[in-house]
């Protein structure tokens, strides 16, 4: 291993995006053939370090230096930075299906036997040294559609060496892996490292990190907080406790404001009690993306489920509603103590249950069209006489929630594509609520939205609770979760890891319970 | 609709004042620009031919003549239009058109059937014609162009095995009445067709009704209104119009069975769309499948009532069809889907669904339509009639892209 100055330095890396800085003055310094992780919560800005360093977004969109081996580079897009020998696997895979392992791995990089024809006999021998070099037991010609998902990983690799790679980045590489095709591919990032290949390697698992790694920088909020050694020599055992970097990760003040709570005058009973769900993932039967989680929610009780990417929440979200995600294997629904069917998504409405989603755009609002269809879409049999809309109710009803969440556009008529986030959120919001449901779970209700709106959807959410409703608050944001909830169940790996109460809960608390493995 | 601002209860950011009048128009005529944009290209074209013919065009024969020439197109071009708003195509209506006409047919030529019943039996084949093609895109999920494309193929050979490669005729006059017939007369002699005038002065009477009702719904609900000026030249615009209309067709035969038959299907199909629950769920399915199935919208059977409704209108238009030539021949109806899909996107439709109405589909019918009755009244040939078609099609979606593009949407 060379001593000398590092493979890569970023300098006062700064990327905003029209209204959010997602990076400020972030510094990164690999050195040549270490294994460095990255840490931080989601929405930390790790994904967008990845995506300033590859060139996603290109040379001049952001403030900031970087140099590589010692060159200061700016990359104008991927090709570039692959060029140079830096090469990112983003976590979904960027495999075309149906075709073979070797054309994948040489997509774009096709062996040429002259002008615009591909050399197939070099394609294959060259493709079969590759696979050999990441372990990988297949013939080159095997569609990769057929291959698990942990060959396909090591398949990324392979084309990631065929690129003459000096420094690989990981995003998330074991998410979608069982036990033991992680084991295997951090076996093969270690054994990278011994021919001289540094990586990154961004993960949310504390363990994986310290069995790997041999120093981590920890982001939070867009900014390093520290670069911490794991280990002082790549054979020692790791140093550095899981605490320590839970510690980093979580060490935010609670400046968030919240509304005062007010308390539900009436009976607390149990509104909602899901248990023993267990789904598998739609494509990959053998993952169980949500593993027997049972819970309860009370009546005016606001309930948190934290959890990293991929613990498997909006998996469990969507399953109970109407089984919109993966297989269902098992598990009841009980609304006020009765089992309710909710095999389809009317059903689970009609049952009391609301879904208000985390991606708003893809599954919560009709883009193209007005405020008012958008909020009675949910609920317009009850808008309706012998199945005709009432047009003028409709609309001022839609009107109603206008005023009273302060959503800002000048009419009820106007087209939520135009809306800014917050205003669509809150549009989304207002269909479930008119909705009139007992139970509503609420994934990621303020994901990308501004501190004003949030304050405002917080009192929205405040007030549900306040008339009774059961309240399952999912968020990545802890101190958000801390400054709402009564309780907090947290998830790993589809499982739920621990009910915490709110007078226990802090971030460190609730991050240990998130990033608990399995093993 | 109305996407104007009250001026009383104009939030003070709106600088407090109260806008023009001709901003307000501007606003309103934006809000629906496609819309507004065809129905002048249409007065256009209509006047340009009008000025080019001599004024043949706008004769009460050939008014008369227009309508019945294009009925059986603008019934499908309705169906056409619920069918992309819903995010589908359906390639197989033409040769719907076909097979349907031959059944009628069969039956009344062949059986000696009586034409009520033999219309309603027609009615149902198209019904369960759709439904055939709408359960195999709803419930097996195959998608609507494989499908439809299955059924032009499907509908067309099981046409030739009917006739036997023969035309069957005559129809009984009750059904050729469908496509050629007026509405009689009655009543005293006065130079115009007396039960036409009632029927224009009903529709005057109930527009005014409908819009003063409207009117005072949004006031009651406190929603923005037009300013009365304007509202109230709207209204006289509306009257003026229809009482034109009325009274060029008054001047002829009257009223044909045909356009009776379609208004029917404008208003009927325009209220579902607008009003009724499962025509909100055809535009939100059409606009984003995924939000609106975890909005409990079910998805399947909204489609398959879709494609049902869309094999009925076809079925229909090949009564009308047929009723026209008089005869159920092998090769009906061929390319008409193109003419209802090129009527749809004038008219309005999006690609990718959610987006067009009712009338829309019958403005761009129509847009399509008196470009070839003026076109042949000036003695242009089919062959320039399909260039010069071509290029409309284009530059109307081209105008569309164009001013999205520059919403900056």
């Amino acid at each position: 291993m060379r001593q000398d100055g590092p493979v890569l330095e970023m300098r006062g890396i700064t990327k905003t995006f029209p209204g959010v800085t997602a990076l400020s003055e972030v510094n990164l310094t690999v050195r040549p053939g270490e294994i460095h992780a990255v840490c931080g919560e989601n929405g930390a800005g790790k994904s967008t370090l990845m995506k300033v360093l590859s060139g996603v977004h290109p040379h001049g969109s952001y403030q900031g230096r970087i140099s590589f081996r010692g060159e200061q580079v700016g990359f104008k897009d991927v090709r570039a930075s692959e060029q140079c020998g830096i090469v990112i696997i983003h976590q979904e895979l960027a495999l075309v299906p149906f075709l073979s392992i070797a054309e994948n791995i040489f997509l774009g990089n096709e062996q040429r036997a002259g002008r615009g024809f591909v050399d197939w006999g070099a394609t294959m021998r060259q493709a079969a040294g590759l696979l050999r070099r990441v372990g990988l037991r297949e013939n080159p010609q095997t569609p990769v559609a057929d291959l698990g998902v942990g060959k396909q990983q090591l398949v990324e690799i392979a084309k990631a060496l065929s690129k003459e790679v000096e420094l690989l980045i990981l995003d998330e590489p074991t998410a979608a892996l069982n036990d033991e095709d992680s084991a295997t591919l951090l076996a093969l990032i270690r054994e990278l490292r011994e021919q001289g290949i540094a990586s990154i390697v961004i993960s949310h698992k504390l363990a994986e990190i310290r069995r790997i790694a041999d120093s981590v920088t920890i982001l939070r909020d867009g900014r390093t907080i520290e670069t911490l050694p794991v280990r002082a020599h790549p054979d020692d055992a790791p140093e550095l406790s899981e605490d320590r970097i839970i510690r980093g990760m979580v060490g935010r003040d609670l400046d968030h404001r919240f509304p005062e709570r007010t308390r539900y005058g009436g009976e607390h009973s149990t509104a909602l009690e899901v248990s023993g769900w267990t789904v598998r993932h739609p494509v990959d039967q053998q993952r169980k993306v949500v593993d027997d989680v049972s819970l309860t929610v009370r009546r005016g009780e606001i309930v948190g489920l934290a959890g990293l990417m991929g613990a498997g929440r909006t998996e469990l979200a969507m399953s109970v509603f109407g089984r919109s995600y993966g297989r269902y294997e098992s598990g009841t629904v009980r609304i006020d103590g009765r089992e309710v069917r909710t095999r389809t998504v009317p059903a689970a409405i009609g049952a009391g249950l609301a879904y208000v989603t985390e991606d708003r755009k893809q599954y919560g609002l009709n883009l193209i069209d007005t405020i008012n269809r958008n909020i009675s879409l949910a609920s317009l049999s009850g808008l309706a006489r012998h199945g005709v809309v009432d047009e003028h109710r409709e609309s001022s009803v839609a009107e109603r929630y206008r005023t009273s969440m302060n959503i800002k556009a000048p009419t009820v008529h106007e087209q939520v594509g135009r809306l800014s986030g917050g205003n669509q959120q809150k549009v989304v919001l207002g269909k479930w609520i008119h909705a009139d449901p007992e139970v509503l779970i609420l994934d990621e209700p303020t994901r990308g939205i501004d501190v004003g709106a949030k304050y405002e959807i917080y009192t929205v959410i405040d007030e549900l609770a306040a008339q009774g409703k059961a309240v399952l608050f999912i968020s990545s944001e802890l101190p958000e979760l801390l400054g709402m909830c009564d309780r907090v169940y947290t998830m790993a790996e589809g499982r739920l890891t621990a009910e915490v109460a709110r007078a226990d809960a802090t971030q460190e608390v609730l991050m240990r319970h998130m990033t608990r493995n399995r093993s | 609709m109305t996407t104007t601002t009250d001026p009383t209860d104009a939030p003070p950011a709106a600088q407090g004042a109260a806008r023009s009048a001709a901003s307000l128009l501007l606003e309103n005529v934006r809000g629906h620009m496609r819309q507004y944009g065809m129905l002048t290209a249409l007065v256009f074209i209509i006047v340009l031919f009008q000025i080019w013919t001599d004024g043949t065009l706008l004769l009460p024969n050939n008014v008369s003549n227009l309508i019945q020439q294009n009925g059986y197109i603008l019934i499908l071009a309705m169906g056409m239009m619920i069918v992309i708003i819903a995010g589908h195509i359906d390639l197989s209506v033409g040769s719907l058109v076909a097979f349907v006409g031959a059944m009628a047919a069969v039956m009344m030529v062949e059986h000696g059937m009586p034409w009520v019943p033999a219309l309603i039996l027609s009615l149902l084949i198209g019904a369960v014609a759709g439904a055939w093609q709408g359960f195999f895109i709803a419930y097996v999920g195959i998608p609507s162009f494989i499908v439809t494309l299955a059924g032009m193929l499907l509908f067309r050979g099981l046409t030739q095995i009917v006739l036997g490669g023969q035309s069957l005729s005559p129809f009984p006059t009750g059904f050729q009445n469908l496509a050629k017939g007026f509405i009689p007369e009655m009543g005293p002699y006065t130079q115009y067709h007396n039960p036409t005038l009632v029927i224009g002065l009903v529709a005057v009477v109930l527009l005014l009704l409908r819009e003063r009702r409207d009117r005072r719904r949004q006031l009651r609900y406190e929603l923005e209104v037009l300013p009365t000026t304007l509202w109230v030249a709207k209204c006289v615009a509306l009257v003026a119009a229809v009482l034109a209309f009325t009274l060029t067709l008054a001047s002829f035969h009257g009223v044909p069975v045909v356009m009776l038959v379609m208004c029917a299907l404008l208003i009927g199909l325009g209220y579902v769309m607008r009003n009724a629950v499962v025509g909100r769920h055809v535009y939100a399915l059409g606009g984003n499948k995924a939000a609106a199935k975890l909005s409990g919208v079910k998805d399947q059977r909204v489609t398959f009532l879709v494609f049902v409704n869309m094999g009925v209108l076809a079925a229909l238009a090949g009564c009308v069809y047929a009723a026209r030539l008089n005869s159920g021949t092998p090769q009906a109806g061929l390319n008409f889907e193109l003419e209802a899909i090129a009527a749809s996107f004038i008219g309005g439709a999006s690609m990718s669904g959610g987006v067009g109405t009712v009338v829309g589909a019958v403005i761009g019918g129509l847009v399509l339509g008196v470009l070839n009755n003026g076109m042949s009244l000036v003695g242009i040939g089919t062959d320039y009639q399909q260039v010069i078609k071509g290029l409309v099609l284009l530059a109307a979606v081209g105008f569309d892209v164009w001013n999205k593009r520059r919403a900056g949407r």
